[in-house]
């Protein structure tokens, strides 16, 4: 029996075991959205495309599976691109369906036409134009392989309506046959030898883990690792999560606004062990600085990672888990007593530290006691900017998947859809968005679809009224010549989440916080906490421009 | 140093802005490009020159692996193979001088392809060195139109860098 397209993209997206699509309908999407009218996969209704594509992102990193969007054609199309972007930066799996107008009609400047795949083809894995009717399926097919295998990422599918509405015989394949897309999981038996030997000549070995962790369940080898050769374990932003955080050995994350201890670890280390990170600027700041005592073990899935940034003495394409487990075996149990002393050492000598003078809130402070009081299983969503590396500072993970946040593209606007795609994907975990009042202002229509999903987030605004991260910069890099960061009108965020059925609070000072938060962290009701914080406050420790990560000011 | 890449693609709509794309994003310079079907339909071969140092090549090679519609790339400019460009040239020809340009024609084993009141348009094929000697040659009488298909190449002898040669290749361990 034959059936039309859009009904056939329904049924693969059942057998691609879909539970959640986020979407927002439109003309030339209508003939899929009619076929949802078929079919027991949820469909969410979100405020504004942007909001699609970050939700499908937090469930995606939450859940591990792909996250799907679905929008329509034009406008619908490009409002997702800031969230492609976003996925492709931090190698988040997610397939993306836009609608697109009918194919006699394609390059005619249409009503609602853009050309999305133009447009996405910088920030997408890959991305495909369905025009013949009998390929969908195996599009379908190809495009959930490629966002889920090898280094993850967004793959968008682009379908016109003709071809939604024609009719074909369907059925889904099996296999993929994709003769240019072979990832690489094993590590090279060489290499993996060599980095044995390397590791186990080393004396004051450290680690240096990013997403690949998470995103290839390597938890556990990687602290294995850790223990067996006791090397310190430094992240990325991405990478937090990934180790304990309140083992001997963790050292939080490193980088521009990384921990002293942990900058200081990989600068007198002499064997970096580089577990699924990029060397991305923000975290080796200077090149010739970085690590310049190491020998440098760089382990990734993604071959073009290798030497983007940094040389690495010994480079091992693979899977994270697979690499680990490998080199695992051929190591002996190492004591590094010195080295162990030396970084108990750093970590006492160079602690986090802010300044809790006089009766103001401090945002280091909300952050100390979300983290003391938020529970083991809680996943912390955060937006971009100060609030968001004082969360990766102060805040102490056990889970890998616990942590989310916008990394590579640092895109304002993704906590609140992030969070709500986070508590769709893990319903039995307390979801607690962390957000600027800049940031939460870019994309805070999407309260409402939490209230119509009734979501129980527990929303902290750290509202200092500023754009803190940038006033920040003009205040170190532009002479505290401050230009358009007052936010010189904020609404009441309390009263704000009370029009959207939340609870709604103000704070303003540590004793009123200590009082409110174990109540409402407990309780099953969404919650939006305005905390007002003190705006003179800075992200310290900080790497200032052209300096070596271990001479960080504050 | 120029890096000559005989790169296979899959022949699907979008490969070459694909393709150019990624090497304009990445800050990649092409020198030429020319690409065309193979001995199989659904594939393309790209003929890429590019210009650049050891870890520059390394980087263009593996971005453009990246890309899911490339299937090979051999970089083959330390091999020994054999590379042709097509260049079209007319140029300005009255009868005092068709005599002299004809001439050069037979030395460079070129051949006229059209003749015009005041033009000729001869045709050339060879390596770069050739044609730009050519083209030098030419320049004193007036060349109003010039136009170069870029380099086309393939290695001597059996070796080969077609698809069923081997499989993807290239990433480096």
């Amino acid at each position: 029996m034959k059936i039309t397209v859009a009904e056939a993209l329904i049924r693969c997206l059942e057998q691609e075991n879909v539970e959640i699509i986020f979407g927002y309908p439109g003309g030339a999407i209508l003939p899929v959205y009619d076929a949802l009218n078929n079919t027991t996969i949820k469909h969410v209704l979100v405020r504004h495309e942007q909001g699609a594509a970050h939700a499908a992102d937090g469930y995606a990193r939450v859940t591990g599976k792909v996250g799907v969007c679905l929008t329509t054609s034009g406008p619908g199309a490009t409002n997702l691109v800031t969230g492609i972007a976003n996925a492709y930066m931090d190698s988040a799996p997610l397939v993306l369906i836009t609608g697109q107008v009918a194919t006699s009609l394609v390059g005619t400047d249409a009503f609602q036409e853009v050309d999305i795949t133009g447009i996405t083809l910088p920030v997408t894995k890959h991305n495909y134009l369905v025009k013949d009717p009998k390929q969908l399926p195996s599009i379908v097919k190809k495009a959930f392989h490629l966002a889920s295998t090898g280094r993850p990422g967004p793959v968008l599918i682009d379908l016109p309506k003709d071809v939604a509405q024609a009719k074909i015989e369907f059925k889904y394949p099996k296999t993929v046959n994709m003769p240019g897309y072979k990832p690489t999981y094993k590590g090279h038996a060489a290499m993996v030898q060599q980095a044995a030997k390397i590791i186990m000549e080393s004396e004051r070995p450290a680690i240096y883990a990013g997403g690949g962790v998470r995103i290839a369940d390597a938890a556990g080898e990687l602290q294995k690792l850790a223990e067996t050769i006791s090397a310190p374990v430094a992240h990325t932003l991405m990478g937090l999560g990934c180790f304990p955080g309140d083992h001997p050995l963790f050292l939080g994350m490193l980088g521009l606004h990384g921990t002293r201890y942990a900058n200081q670890a990989v600068t007198e280390c002499d064997c970096l062990i580089a577990a699924g990170a990029r060397f991305d600027d923000r975290v080796v700041t200077k090149i010739s600085g970085f690590a310049p005592k190491a020998r440098i073990i760089h382990i990734d899935i993604d071959p073009a990672e290798i030497g983007k940034n940094v040389r690495s003495h010994l480079p091992i394409v693979g899977d994270v888990k697979s690499v680990l487990g490998a080199i695992l075996p051929h190591l002996k149990k190492k004591d590094n007593a010195r080295w162990v002393e030396r970084i108990r050492q750093l970590k006492e000598e160079y602690p986090l530290r802010y300044n809790q003078g006089g009766d103001s809130l401090k945002p280091q402070f909300v952050m100390e006691k979300i983290n003391e009081l938020k529970g083991e299983d809680a996943i912390v969503v955060t937006d971009v900017g100060q609030h968001q590396m004082w969360a990766a500072q102060y805040m102490r993970f056990s889970e890998p998947r616990s942590f989310i946040t916008s990394g590579g593209l640092g895109a304002m606007g993704f906590c609140l859809p992030a969070a709500i795609g986070a508590k769709l994907g893990a319903p039995d975990r307390t979801v607690i968005p962390i957000v600027g009042d800049g940031g939460l202002q870019m994309t805070m229509q999407e309260l409402g679809t939490a209230a119509e999903q009734k979501l129980p987030l527990k929303v902290f605004v750290i509202n200092n009224s500023r754009l803190g991260m940038v006033r920040q910069l003009q205040e170190f890099y532009h002479d505290k010549r401050y230009v358009a960061v007052d936010i010189q009108f904020n609404p009441d965020f309390a009263a704000l989440g009370r029009i959207y059925g939340m609870e709604g609070y103000t704070v303003d000072s540590p004793s009123q916080l200590t009082e409110l938060l174990p109540r409402i962290l407990t309780s099953a009701a969404p919650v939006m906490v305005n905390c007002i914080v003190d705006h003179c406050e800075n992200v310290l420790p900080m790497v200032l421009n052209g300096s070596n990560i271990s001479e960080a000011i504050g | 140093m120029t890096h000559t890449l005989a790169v296979l693609v899959e022949n699907n709509p979008g490969v070459l802005a694909r393709v150019a794309g990624l090497f304009s994003r990445r800050g990649f310079n092409i020198d030429s490009l020319a690409v065309g079907r193979t001995e199989d339909p659904s594939v393309s071969r790209m003929t890429i020159v590019v210009e650049g140092d050891d870890r520059y090549l390394e980087q263009v090679n593996k971005q453009l692996h990246k890309l899911v519609d490339v299937i090979k790339i051999s970089d083959i400019t330390r091999d020994a193979y054999v590379d042709r460009e097509l260049v079209l040239i007319k140029v300005h020809a009255d009868a005092s001088k068709r005599a002299e340009i004809m001439q050069l024609v037979d030395i460079f084993r070129a051949r006229i392809v059209d003749v015009g009141l005041k033009t000729l348009t001869v045709e050339i094929t060879g390596n770069e060195g050739k044609i730009d000697a050519f083209e030098d040659s030419l320049r004193p009488f007036g060349i109003k139109e010039l136009v170069r298909t870029g380099k086309i190449a393939m290695l001597r002898g059996t070796k080969s860098s077609s698809k069923n040669n081997s499989q993807k290749e290239g990433d480096v361990n």
